[in-house]
């Protein structure tokens, strides 16, 4: 999904091949995750589609199924893998991952490390941000949860710059062998303060520490906690709002009062209303409007960035 | 000179560009090290030779010498400074056990603002200065005479602390200037310069366009150059960056403050649209017809330019200010003791080589920071110069033209995936019993369509 090497870089000619990962677009709130083998089908409510008939097409395609029905085939982006991988713990959405990777001042070539890795969402964009030279070590003390993860980073291509291991970071400390080479860590515990002095032990000097909390007396604690090896410490809270974008017809009415003298516009219809005055409706304008979506996420968790001293 | 590896160092060198943080924000300073170089604060200038191979994260403290002349040291840390809004040092020890809801019973029932508080007058206190005084030996002996210190809560005691020390024992930070720390020094200095582009967009702008390694990015940055100079820090000396525009290149200025290497540098290249835009076949009939004079004559207008501010800002040397306090300074945000032909490395002509690559295989993304052009005509055309699937996202202040803009890529099934999204971002003061949003904050970081690109059926 990256174009770690230069080969895999998208362009006019790279065509969907047999193996590969392609996010299947039906809507922008339906979206699936499917690696194209050929002689295997996609079904769901738009029909059957074969996968055989991908092969061969251009990512961005429109593809069509028995009954008709058709879907996109886009290629995987960080941004994409987030919206359909599979939840197997609460995850970081776009816009705490994207100011984490710019407050972290991550750039391609750094070490960093992260607990817990969870459903690899942020780990995904962190690999991104220091590919090709760097790497990130990723942790979790959940055997099964971190084999997954690692199925996932190899699915999605991004395996030589993750490496996940299963280690209790709250309870061990993060590995010795990272001691002072860490350029940023990120940690998403229950418990972060307990990991925070091995985070300080791992970076190197003016390293960037920051933790993910949903809860207001975790980041109070974790502050606390920081005031010894850490300066610069902030906290944030970062949303997005969204905004539904729509083409409104709208009737421009005005009362007529003396006949024969309308405005500059001409106009389309003249009605009489019960009254005996005449209403002049003039060509209905038609504008594009947008406003803010009904619901939002109210909350992820805040996130509190510090620098080693 | 540069080491490809630039982005990675900790320690300042000789000709490395900072970011001076004067007082805890109060002043925000872009500078380039050099023996010669010299910073203003306050009335003293004083040298910036001692900043040379220091850690960044260094804070140094103004001090004077036996002689009078000011100079900058090392400052030794007594207690950890916390960036919140009332109370800089943290009080977390202090504080955590008795809060200030249990112990504190002093308030400011007694204090009367009549300006007799103080007993050390001006001339003491240059005195003082004159007999070689340090700045920590003024701000206690102002202590010591003030007769309401000892009735201030700690809070504003501290807040008293703080404001001598300001004044009499200035700080300077040194911090590296990269995407985060310069978009946030121009946004809160010079926003305009900027287009008001705040860090959180500008994060989120480089994610939806899936900025990576090996990647060419197309870029259309009217925003001084931030969004070039981010973008090429996370190519990483990969890829290609290539800023193109309509009509004159724009400024790159911003550019020039990021410490990238000569490798980074060489991927950062600009283009006409027109250029980019023009059939293979036409472009070669009349080849590189403003490869030449234009070109040249262009090139000596940007060295003419940069070298013009080389001698009005001699005094200044290298550095630019983006204090308040110092209007006229805030436009010169280049460098001016940059050497012009190396600062123009950073953002050569696209050779038509590379033009023709990219119309062969397609842009693998798209950013447009550009609050003057026309969003939707500006997408149309330069939409199918991006390989198909690719992602693309648009900065805008205002949202009717990406209102628009997505409604029309909609009806012409250029796009799918459409969404205006507007990012909203609060920094909370946490400190214990104390814990709350902090009183100021930005109330709009603008808007950004985002998408991806289909195939054209």
């Amino acid at each position: 999904m990256l174009a770690i090497d230069s080969t895999r870089k998208m362009s006019f000619n790279r065509t969907i091949s047999n193996g590969d990962l392609a996010i299947v677009y039906a809507r922008h709130d339906n979206m699936k995750p499917v690696t194209v083998s050929e002689g295997s089908v996609l079904q769901n409510r738009f029909g059957v589609f074969k996968h055989s008939d991908w092969i061969g097409k251009s990512f961005g395609s429109k593809v069509f199924s028995n009954k008709g029905g058709f879907v996109y085939l886009l290629a995987p982006t960080p941004e994409l893998w987030t919206l359909v991988l599979s939840h197997r713990t609460q995850i970081l959405y776009i816009a705490d991952i994207s100011f984490v990777v710019m407050y972290l001042e991550i750039v391609p070539g750094f070490v960093v490390l992260e607990s817990g890795t969870g459903s690899g969402s942020l780990t995904t964009s962190l690999a991104r941000a220091v590919a090709p030279t760097g790497h990130v070590y990723t942790f979790d003390f959940h055997e099964q949860r971190s084999g997954s993860a690692r199925d996932d980073f190899e699915k999605i291509g991004i395996s030589s710059l993750v490496t996940a291991g299963v280690r209790d970071i709250q309870g061990e400390g993060f590995p010795e062998e990272f001691a002072g080479l860490a350029d940023a860590v990120f940690l998403d515990l229950p418990q972060p303060w307990l990991a925070i002095p091995s985070a300080a032990k791992m970076l190197r000097h003016d390293g960037t520490l920051c933790s993910f909390s949903p809860c207001i007396e975790q980041v109070q604690r974790s502050c606390e906690t920081m005031q010894s090896n850490f300066t610069d410490i902030r906290t944030f809270e970062v949303l997005l709002r969204t905004y539904e974008v729509r083409e409104g017809k709208m009737e421009s009415l005005e009362i007529d009062g003396d006949d024969g003298s309308n405005g500059s516009l001409p106009p389309c219809k003249r009605r009489q209303r019960s009254d005996g005055a005449s209403v002049v409706s003039y060509p209905s304008s038609s504008s594009v409007m947008a406003r803010p979506c009904g619901e939002a996420r109210g909350h992820t968790g805040y996130l509190t960035f510090a620098r080693l001293n | 000179m540069c080491s490809s590896e630039n982005n990675k160092k900790r320690v300042t060198w000789e000709g490395c560009s900072v970011l001076l943080d004067i007082n805890d924000g109060d002043r925000l300073v872009f500078a380039r090290l050099s023996p010669a170089a010299k910073l203003k604060i306050g009335n003293k200038n004083c040298s910036l030779q001692p900043l040379i191979g220091c850690p960044f994260g260094t804070v140094f403290q103004l001090d004077t010498s036996s002689d009078g002349a000011p100079f900058l040291s090392p400052f030794q840390p007594k207690g950890n400074i916390n960036n919140t809004e009332d109370i800089k040092d943290g009080r977390f020890q202090a504080e955590s056990k008795d809060g200030p809801l249990t112990g504190e019973l002093r308030d400011n029932r007694s204090l009367i603002d009549n300006n007799t508080a103080q007993s050390l007058t001006g001339e003491d206190i240059e005195d003082m200065r004159r007999q070689g005084a340090k700045g920590d030996e003024i701000i206690e002996a102002l202590i010591a005479n003030s007769a309401t210190f000892d009735k201030k809560t700690s809070f504003s005691q501290e807040k008293y602390r703080l404001k001598k020390q300001k004044k009499y024992a200035p700080k300077v930070l040194i911090r590296r200037p990269v995407a985060r720390s310069i978009c946030e020094a121009y946004f809160m200095k010079h926003p305009l310069k900027i287009g008001f582009l705040r860090v959180d967009t500008l994060s989120l702008l480089l994610s939806m366009a899936n900025v990576s390694s090996n990647s060419d990015i197309l870029v259309v940055d009217m925003v001084g150059g931030l969004l070039t100079g981010a973008v090429a820090e996370r190519l990483g000396g990969t890829g290609f960056v290539c800023n193109s525009y309509l009509g004159k290149a724009p400024s790159m200025d911003i550019v020039r403050i990021f410490n990238l290497s000569d490798e980074i540098c060489k991927r950062i290249v600009r283009s006409s649209i027109s250029d980019l835009l023009s059939q293979k076949e036409s472009s070669q009939q009349n080849p590189k017809h403003d490869d030449g004079s234009v070109e040249s004559q262009l090139n000596n207008q940007m060295c003419a330019s940069v070298s013009m501010e080389e001698i009005s800002h001699s005094s200044e040397n290298g550095i630019s200010d983006l204090g308040a306090d110092n209007a006229e300074n805030i436009e010169s945000s280049t460098f001016p003791a940059l050497r012009a032909c190396k600062a123009i490395k950073a953002g050569e002509k696209a050779s038509q080589e590379i033009i023709d690559s990219w119309k062969e295989n397609g842009f693998s993304s798209l950013i447009i920071a550009a609050p003057d052009l026309d969003t939707w005509t500006l997408i149309k055309d330069l939409l199918p110069l991006l390989s198909n699937s690719a992602p693309f996202a648009i900065y805008h202040q205002y949202l009717q033209p990406l209102a628009t803009c997505m409604h029309n890529l909609q009806l012409e099934k250029m796009a799918i995936g459409l969404q205006i999204t507007e990012p909203w971002l609060r920094e909370y003061q946490v400190l214990p019993s104390r814990t709350h949003p902090c009183m100021q904050m930005s109330a709009f970081g603008g808007y950004i369509l985002s998408g991806t690109k289909i195939c054209s059926s």
